[in-house]
């Protein structure tokens, strides 16, 4: 088989723990196959990172940064067909997103996204297990050499530190100027560090309405705590981007993550499933939040939140 | 600026997901859909694109059943057109096929702008614009929030993890995955879109037959194994909200 292509992403510099985990998969997966690891980074900045990935053969696409999905693209599907990959694995990221459909769909390989598992399978196939319908159901799907796979951030862990030291090989794509950067643009800053408080009330779009808002800081304010929520509350203008919670929002790790009206969309678990205690209350049993929360309940959280406000007022 | 808004309908997840006697794929004929929001947020876009710079918007759905009344809801809301790609297609479809059917009818189509939701709940095998970006050899990018259009290129904000985004200016044809409108998605009374419905015509265009090409085979779909599901408090608010401060109690978290 050919080499296991990963995809080498940073996070404020350094590797991205999503990175570390495809490649501790990759090198397994590698040597069950006894093929390689070909770790692939863009621009300078990703030098560090390909030096500290443990692969086989560590790939920098020079002048490829800032990140640019045509130039990115056309490097990635470049190392696929000359290497002739037996797997390519990126993070389901916006980086995953811009180019693993599209190389997959470019160079006529299969593409599994959404995976949560990947295993060699006995006659030469991988499995991979998939979140499909927002987290509702998984698809188990045959995953046949020469795949393109989009794996869900934390998925399985990461080894810890390898070995740094792997050489760096530099590469060239040619320019290519259909598409070109105007500015990175950092995040909001708020008035408040959700990052830092001890105690969330997360509030998601079972809060039906702006004016419900009152309810949940009420709330917040009578447990110390502070607001945040899912990403519908934010794009519908009801909340400040710096409260949003998920994949393209913060990571938060409190004490206590209390979901009010959130379904648990696997965009949403990615930043508070390692909180220490998650409570969800949301009005269907069947959603996905049940599978990460300590403790749950299905009543109304538009009835839940006053009486919790007036109990904690009472007792406190 | 000439606008295709790719839309489909994906199965309601308010509802219970049943699944077929193969344990496979869903039931698809016992399920009821709705437009996948994701879609929603796409044509939103588009529409307020129009609105700010008279871009010329079509909404494009492949015809896998019952899509009429999402397209004139498309038209009710303000699209310019609405096309039905007709075939021997049906719900079952895999993005993948959706996608070679949607790129063949594109190719030659004369749209600069092709916008679609950044992902769809039931997209297993790969998101539809980087299909289609891959497919057409197109540039292309998903994620995507504020699009503007004028004469020239067209510009775009990509959103990373943490909040971070950058611009970009991209040439067209150019394929977007858009991930939210710069409003929510407007809405439209049901009168309205059966108003609609009498006066306004769907353009059918026949389009190609589905291809067997990279097909994933599913072995098996099924509900998540609880690996630690949720200790439930039952009962009415009240009790919840009482086993919900002893826990504060019990854990110290009350301030
Ligand atoms: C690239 C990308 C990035 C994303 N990033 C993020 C992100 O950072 N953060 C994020 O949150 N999402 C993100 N999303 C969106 C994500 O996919 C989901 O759409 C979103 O998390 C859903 O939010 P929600 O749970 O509030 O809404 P819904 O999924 O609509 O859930 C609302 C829930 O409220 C319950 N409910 C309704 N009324 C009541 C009531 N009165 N009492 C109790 N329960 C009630 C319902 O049962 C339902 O489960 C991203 C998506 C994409 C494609």
């Amino acid at each position: 088989m050919g080499p296991i292509i990963v995809v080498v992403e940073l996070q404020n510099d350094a590797m991205s723990p999503a990175t570390g985990e495809l490649l501790t998969r990759a090198r397994q997966l590698a040597q069950a196959r006894s093929t390689r690891v070909v770790a692939l980074g863009f621009g300078e900045a990703a030098r560090s990172a390909l030096a500290a990935s443990g692969a086989d053969d560590a790939v920098l696409v020079v002048g490829a940064d800032p990140y640019v999905p045509t130039l990115a693209e056309a490097a990635l599907r470049q190392m696929v067909r000359e290497t002739s990959a037996g797997l390519v694995l990126l993070a389901n990221t916006t980086m995953g997103m811009d180019l693993g459909a599209a190389t997959a769909a470019a160079e006529g390989r299969p593409m599994v996204a959404y995976v949560t598992s990947l295993t060699a399978v006995e006659g030469g196939e991988f499995t991979a297990t998939s979140q499909v319908y927002a987290g509702k159901l998984v698809a188990e799907v045959a995953v046949p050499e020469g795949s393109v796979l989009t794996v869900l951030p934390g998925s399985w862990p990461a080894d810890d530190a390898v070995a740094g030291g792997t050489p760096v090989r530099e590469v060239a794509v040619a320019p290519e100027s259909a598409m070109e950067l105007v500015r990175t643009i950092e995040p909001e800053t708020g008035d408040v560090d959700i990052t830092r408080a001890d105690v969330l009330v997360s509030v998601g779009r079972g809060i039906q309405d702006p004016d419900n808002l009152e309810l949940a800081d009420e709330l917040a304010e009578a447990l110390g705590a502070v607001v945040s929520c899912s990403r519908p509350v934010v794009d519908a203008g009801w909340l400040p981007r710096a409260r949003q919670v998920g994949k393209s929002g913060q990571t938060v790790k409190p004490k206590l993550y209390l979901a009010l009206g959130i379904s648990g969309a696997p965009e949403h678990l990615q930043g508070m499933k390692d909180s220490e205690i998650i409570v969800a209350v949301n009005s269907d049993p069947a959603a996905p939040i049940f599978e990460v929360a300590h403790y749950g309940a299905t009543c109304d959280i538009l009835e839940l939140m006053p009486l919790l406000t007036e109990l904690l007022g009472e007792a406190g | 600026m000439r606008i295709a808004v790719l839309v489909k309908d994906v199965p309601d997840l308010v509802e219970e997901l049943e699944l077929d006697e193969s344990g496979r794929a869903l039931a698809v004929d016992d399920l009821s859909y709705v437009p996948s929001e994701w879609d929603d947020q796409a044509l939103e876009e588009a529409l307020l694109l129009k609105e700010a710079s008279g871009a010329h918007v079509s909404a494009v759905a492949l015809d896998t059943g019952d899509i009429d009344n999402m397209l004139y809801a498309a038209l009710a809301k303000g699209a310019d057109r609405a096309v039905k790609l007709v075939g021997d297609y049906d719900r079952t479809m895999p993005g993948r096929q959706r996608a070679r059917i949607l790129a063949d009818y594109l190719a030659d189509a004369g749209y600069d702008l092709v916008m679609t939701g950044v992902q769809a709940v039931d997209d297993l095998d790969g998101q539809i614009a980087g299909l289609l970006g891959g497919m057409l050899g197109w540039p292309h990018a998903s994620v995507v929030r504020d699009v503007a259009v004028g004469s020239g290129p067209v510009s775009f904000v990509q959103e990373y993890a943490g909040g971070r985004m950058a611009e970009f200016r991209s040439a067209t044809p150019l394929v977007l995955g858009v991930q939210a409108a710069k409003k929510p998605p407007r809405y439209v009374p049901i009168a309205r879109i059966r108003q609609v419905s009498r006066s306004a015509t769907l353009e059918e265009v026949e389009a190609g037959a589905p291809s067997a090409e990279s097909t994933l085979a599913v072995q098996r779909l099924y509900r998540p194994e609880a690996q630690g599901h949720a200790t439930m408090w039952e009962g009415d608010a009240a009790e919840v909200a009482a086993a919900l401060v002893a826990l504060l109690d019990e854990q110290h978290l009350r301030s």
